[in-house]
C-alpha cells in the first residue's frame, strides 16, 4: 500500500477504531470530534456523540470547532445544558467513552491540561480542566490523545487536572472513584493502554513503520514495549469517509500529506 | 402604548445597566460557553465604565472574559477552562494575566462549577459529587489565606467529606455554593413584561441566573409578551427574576447566537493574531470598545458584509458554508 496519511488522520481513525457500536461517545474540540464523527460513520452507526455543554446527538453534518459551536445544536435529539449532559456522562447505566487531551500524561494516565511550573505563579498557564476531570472521574471510560514527546511524557505531572489511575494498583478505587479510568492513550506513534493489575502503562500498539524503540525513546518514562504489536495502516474507506465526509475543509485535520 | 410599556423601568441602555448595578468588586458570573452567547454588549460596558476588582465566576468561558481580564477589570477568577475553542485554545489575555500574577484564579471542573450554582439557585449552602478526587484541582488553591474566608469567598475550596447515609467509606467531593452578585445573560428573545427565551443550549445560564442577587439579560429582540406565552415550554427565566433588560441585537457578536448568527471567525482570527502583542490588544481595545459608544456604533465597524456572512440560517441555526478557517 501505497497510501500516505497524516498524524492527525491516524490518531483520529486509531482513536475511532477503540468505540464500540452503541457507546454513548463525550466529545471535546479538535481530535476528539474527528474520532467520535468517523467511528460513527466507519463501523458504530448506533453510537452517540454528545457534548458537555448540552447538545445530544447532533447530525454534525458540519464539524463543530468547539463544544459550544452551534453545529452541536442542530439535528440533536435534544439540546439542554450542562447539568442535563453531565447527568448522562456519569450515568451508571450508560457505556460513555470520553475523548481527552492534554500537555502532559504520566506512567498511570494522569493528565494535566491547566499549567507548566508551580501552580501559583504557572510558567505556562493551559485552559484548565475544563469536563475533563469530570469525565476521568466518572464517565466508563477515556481514550487520551497526546503527542508522543518526551516532555509530554513525564514520571510526574506538573499539576493533576484529570484524575487518571492516580499511583496506580487499586488507588483508583481507594480514592472513591466507583468506575471509569483512563483506557487507552492514542498518539502521533501508536496505542498505549495500561496494565490491568499494577494499572501501568505500556505500548499496545505502534503504527506502520514506527518502531517500538522510537516511542520508548519519544517516553519521558520506562515504557514496557515487550507486548507491542504493528497496528494496521488506515484503510481506503477511512481515509475517504474521514477526508471527504468528516472534515472536508480540513478544519482540524491541517494540510493534506505532502 | 409602546411595545415596551410593560418591561417600563427594567428596558434600558447597556449604560444604565451597567452604572445601577455592576460596581467595583462584584461577583459576575458570565452566560454563555466559550464561542456562543457571550454577554459581549455589557462586556464592553463595564470596560468603557472602568469597573476594576471584579470576580468573575463561569464554567468554561471565552471571549468576554478573556476582554475583561485584558482590559484589566478582572482580580479573580473561578473556573473550569479559559478559552475558545480552536480560535484561542488557552484564552490569549487570560494566559498572559495568570502567568503574569495579575489575576489570581480558582480552578474547578466544569461539574464543579454547574453544581456550585445549581446549589447557588437551591438557596444550598453546598453540594456533594464525585469528581476530582486526590485530584491538583481539589488539592492545590489558588485564592490564598487572605482572600478565603471573606466576603462571598468560602474559607474552603472543597471539602472531602463522607456519604452520611451509608456505615461504608464512600467519600464524596463537598462544594460550595455560589451567588454572585450579578449574572449576565444573552438571549435570543425577552417578551415586552420580561419573559426570557433562549433557544439552542441553554449552558448553565438558567442556574447562573437563578443563584444571582442581580440579572441583567441582554438580548436579539423584544417581542410581544403573548407570543412567548403562546409557548410557555420553550420560555426559560420568568420575568420577575430580571433586573435590567437591554434591547442588543447582535449583542454576543463575535461569538455565536443560535438562529441569530454564527460566531465571526473574521472577527475572533483578528483577535488571536493581535491580542498576543500587549500594544495590539490596546489598539484592539480602543479600536473596538472605548471608541465605540453604542452597539450600533459598534455594528457599523463590523460592517454589513461581515453581518450578513454570519447570519444563521433560520432551519439549521448556524451559517452553513462559512468559511471557517
Amino acid at each position: 500500500m501505497s497510501t500516505t496519511y497524516t498524524d492527525k488522520e491516524i490518531m483520529a481513525l486509531a482513536a475511532g477504531r477503540l468505540v464500540g457500536n452503541g457507546d454513548i461517545l463525550f466529545a471535546g474540540t479538535g481530535l476528539s470530534m474527528l474520532a467520535a464523527t468517523v467511528a460513527k460513520r466507519v463501523h458504530a452507526p448506533q453510537a452517540v456523540v454528545f457534548f458537555e455543554t448540552g447538545g445530544i446527538d447532533p447530525n454534525l453534518d458540519e464539524l463543530p470547532l468547539a463544544v459550544a459551536d452551534p453545529r452541536v445544536m442542530t439535528g440533536t435529539c435534544m439540546n439542554s445544558g450542562l447539568i442535563d449532559a453531565f447527568s448522562l456522562l456519569i450515568h451508571r447505566r450508560l457505556r460513555t467513552i470520553a475523548f481527552l487531551g492534554a500537555a502532559q500524561i504520566d506512567p498511570y494516565g494522569n493528565i494535566n491540561s491547566t499549567c507548566l511550573g508551580d501552580y501559583q505563579k504557572p510558567r505556562v498557564r493551559f485552559p484548565g480542566c475544563g469536563g475533563a476531570c469530570d469525565a476521568m472521574s466518572q464517565a466508563f471510560g477515556v481514550i487520551i490523545f497526546m503527542q508522543q514527546e518526551k516532555k509530554r511524557f513525564v514520571e510526574k505531572v506538573d499539576y493533576i487536572s484529570s484524575p487518571g489511575w492516580l499511583t496506580g494498583g487499586d488507588a483508583r478505587a481507594k480514592a472513591g472513584f466507583k468506575r471509569g479510568g483512563p483506557f487507552a492513550v492514542v498518539t502521533n506513534q501508536g496505542v498505549m493502554r495500561f496494565h490491568e493489575q499494577t494499572k501501568r502503562m505500556y505500548l499496545h500498539e505502534y503504527y506502520p513503520g514506527v518502531s517500538p524503540q522510537a516511542i520508548a525513546d519519544n517516553c519521558g518514562f520506562a515504557l514496557d514495549v515487550s507486548q507491542a504489536r504493528e497496528g494496521q495502516a488506515p484503510s481506503e474507506v477511512e481515509l475517504k469517509i474521514l477526508r471527504e465526509e468528516v472534515d472536508p475543509c480540513r478544519l482540524i485535520l491541517g494540510p493534506l500529506p505532502a | 402604548m409602546t411595545t415596551c410599556a410593560k418591561l417600563m423601568d427594567k428596558l434600558m441602555s447597556p449604560e444604565e445597566a451597567v452604572r445601577r448595578f455592576i460596581k467595583d468588586g462584584d461577583m459576575i458570573a458570565l452566560g454563555g460557553f466559550t464561542v456562543n452567547r457571550n454577554p459581549m454588549v455589557i462586556g464592553r460596558e463595564i470596560i468603557r465604565q472602568g469597573r476594576k476588582d471584579l470576580h468573575l465566576v463561569m464554567h468554561s468561558h471565552g471571549q468576554a472574559m478573556d476582554l475583561l481580564v485584558g482590559a484589566g477589570c478582572v482580580a479573580r477568577l473561578e473556573l473550569a477552562y479559559g478559552g475558545t475553542g480552536r480560535f484561542a485554545p488557552t484564552g490569549i489575555r487570560f494566559r498572559k494575566a495568570v502567568q503574569s500574577g495579575q489575576v489570581k484564579v480558582e480552578d474547578y471542573s466544569n461539574f464543579h462549577m454547574s453544581l456550585r450554582f445549581l446549589a447557588g439557585s437551591l438557596n444550598l449552602p453546598y453540594i456533594p459529587c464525585r469528581s476530582g478526587f486526590e485530584s491538583d484541582v481539589l488539592q492545590q488553591w489558588g485564592f490564598g489565606p487572605e482572600l478565603r474566608g471573606s466576603g462571598k469567598i468560602p474559607r474552603d475550596k472543597a471539602i472531602i467529606g463522607q456519604n452520611p447515609f451509608t456505615q461504608e467509606d464512600d467519600p464524596v467531593v463537598l462544594l460550595p455554593a455560589l451567588n454572585p452578585d450579578v449574572a449576565l445573560v444573552h438571549a435570543q428573545y425577552v417578551g415586552d413584561d420580561g419573559t426570557v427565551r433562549i433557544k439552542g443550549l441553554t449552558f448553565l445560564d438558567v442556574e447562573q441566573a437563578k443563584s444571582a442577587d442581580r440579572v441583567i439579560v441582554t438580548c436579539e429582540e423584544i417581542v410581544p409578551a403573548h407570543t412567548l406565552r403562546e409557548d410557555p415550554d420553550q420560555n426559560t427565566l420568568p420575568p420577575f427574576l430580571i433586573d435590567a433588560v437591554v434591547h442588543a441585537p447582535y449583542g454576543a457578536h463575535p461569538t455565536a447566537c443560535h438562529y441569530f448568527y454564527d460566531y465571526d471567525p473574521r472577527h475572533l482570527n483578528y483577535y488571536r493574531a493581535v491580542a498576543g502583542d500587549d500594544d495590539g490588544f490596546h489598539h484592539y481595545l480602543d479600536e473596538w470598545v472605548y471608541a465605540l459608544d453604542s452597539q450600533e456604533a459598534y455594528l457599523t465597524k463590523v460592517g454589513a458584509a461581515d453581518l450578513i456572512n454570519i447570519k444563521a440560517n433560520t432551519k439549521v441555526g448556524f451559517a452553513p458554508g462559512l468559511d471557517r478557517r
